[in-house]
């Protein structure tokens, strides 16, 4: 998508590739790769880097009879893993996070819906639908957030997003976000950390909702 | 831009670039080797008589490569011997039964190996897969392009290059992030100097690449 102006930070394109991104963070990035083509490209520059490093590793011995086993193995039947491809809007590796399911929208108020695909320890990740022109009750944050838009767009202190577009928002960010006006804004959010919502009434649905 | 996954040994634009010429190099009787294909890496050519013909032999040069290097690679993130070999006969048994995805127009066989690799280990951690991003597309009708294969060899080569001129810590911190030993923040934070010289070197990398997909497509 060439419209993209807000690109995956090139520290978690490589944590990315060396695999030490939060779950949630790397569903979002992958999702993101497959919308952009700069991201792609880089993330493919940091896999060089990794593959150099392996070629420099001081080769260990290998037990015998592996290469053997592995030879005599090539000619298996094996079930290939499932590939996830895009449907619609939804990138591959969303599909794959909602295991094929369709989104299921929760409400939250004034329009507001979500569908909370992961939650675990290590964060969560969401859908968000935003109807035109609503805004997301103002939080805060007390990790990171990362946002991509996969349909309309939003707008918040720090720029417009477009689809493709990714925002990444850590504790210093206090921001409004504020669907655009022509259709329903759907972005897919990661935190690592649960948000905090400043209005009273979200923040005392917070436990129930678990955004 | 994404090629079409003819065999190299089939007719090649290369007019653009002169080949560098190695020693002759034959994998098997089967496999004849084209003149053009003689300026790649040899691992990039068994890869491709792996994906392309499905050759054994070719599959086994790879192995002697790469498996001892996967051991000590897998072994170095803190996994013990015996389970560092389940790892490499996975990533070996991936190698050969996702081959069709090995792409030399973007990705140095080591590179692609890496990430084959990285992902197996976090699978295994995680018990579920890891999200990788959707396959491009493949555009029917273009042919391959060793002008472009061998541009990213020398990519990889300069790359290379780089990292050879980076000091002890630096070059520590790099493996250290590529091994999966940090976290993205530490990256940005503590890698600030080394990766600053590899992303301007991956920058121009990118940058030629780019002009001469434009020029190709004139």
């Amino acid at each position: 998508m060439s419209g993209i102006t807000h690109h995956t930070p090139d520290s978690m394109l490589a944590a990315y590739a060396a695999g030490t991104l939060p779950h949630p963070f790397a569903i979002v990035v992958a999702a993101h790769i497959s919308m952009c083509a700069t991201c792609r490209a880089s993330l493919e520059a940091h896999q060089a880097v990794g593959g150099l490093v392996l070629e420099d590793t001081q080769c260990t011995a290998l037990t015998d009879g592996l290469k053997s086993a592995t030879l005599a193995m090539l000619d298996d039947v094996v079930i290939p893993d499932p590939v996830f491809e895009a449907d619609g809007i939804f990138p591959g590796p969303l599909v794959q996070a909602l295991k094929g399911r369709a989104p299921q929208w929760k409400k939250l108020g004034m329009g507001v819906r979500q569908d909370i695909i992961q939650a675990d320890r290590s964060g969560s990740v969401r859908l968000l639908y935003i109807p035109p022109g609503q805004a997301v009750p103002d939080h805060g944050h007390n990790g990171l957030e990362l946002t991509l838009v996969l349909q309309g767009s939003f707008h918040d202190e720090t720029g417009t997003f477009g689809v493709g577009d990714l925002e990444v928002a850590d504790e210093t960010l206090d921001h409004t976000p504020i669907a655009g006006g022509d259709i329903p804004c759907i972005c897919l959010a990661a935190t690592d950390a649960p948000l905090r919502f400043h209005a009273l009434i979200p923040r005392l649905l917070q436990p129930l909702f678990r955004i | 831009m994404p090629r079409n996954r003819g065999m190299l040994t089939q007719e090649l634009n290369i007019s653009r670039r002169t080949s560098r010429r190695h020693e002759g190099f034959t994998l098997s009787e089967r496999h004849i080797v084209s003149k053009e294909e003689q300026g790649l890496s040899q691992e990039t050519q068994w890869m491709i008589a792996v994906r392309d013909k499905r050759d054994k032999a070719a599959f086994a040069a790879l192995f002697d490569h790469f498996a001892p290097r996967l051991k000590g690679f897998v072994m170095r993130t803190g996994t013990s011997a015996a389970q560092a070999e389940e790892v490499v006969q996975d990533v070996m048994l991936t190698v050969w039964r996702r081959a069709e995805t090995f792409d030399p127009h973007r990705a140095q066989v080591s590179a692609w190996i890496y990430q084959i690799t990285r992902n197996r280990q976090i699978d295994v951690m995680r018990k579920e897969n890891r999200p990788v991003p959707e396959a491009l597309k493949e555009e029917p009708g273009l042919e391959p392009d060793a002008g472009q294969i061998m541009a990213v060899e020398q990519e990889a080569g300069l790359l290379r290059k780089a990292l050879s001129t980076l000091n002890c810590d630096q070059r520590a911190i790099i493996e250290k992030a590529y091994l999966g030993e940090l976290t993205h923040q530490e990256i940005s934070t503590q890698t600030g100097l080394p990766l600053g010289t590899i992303k301007s070197r991956i920058r121009l990398g990118l940058e030629r690449l780019r002009h001469e997909l434009k020029d190709l497509s004139r």
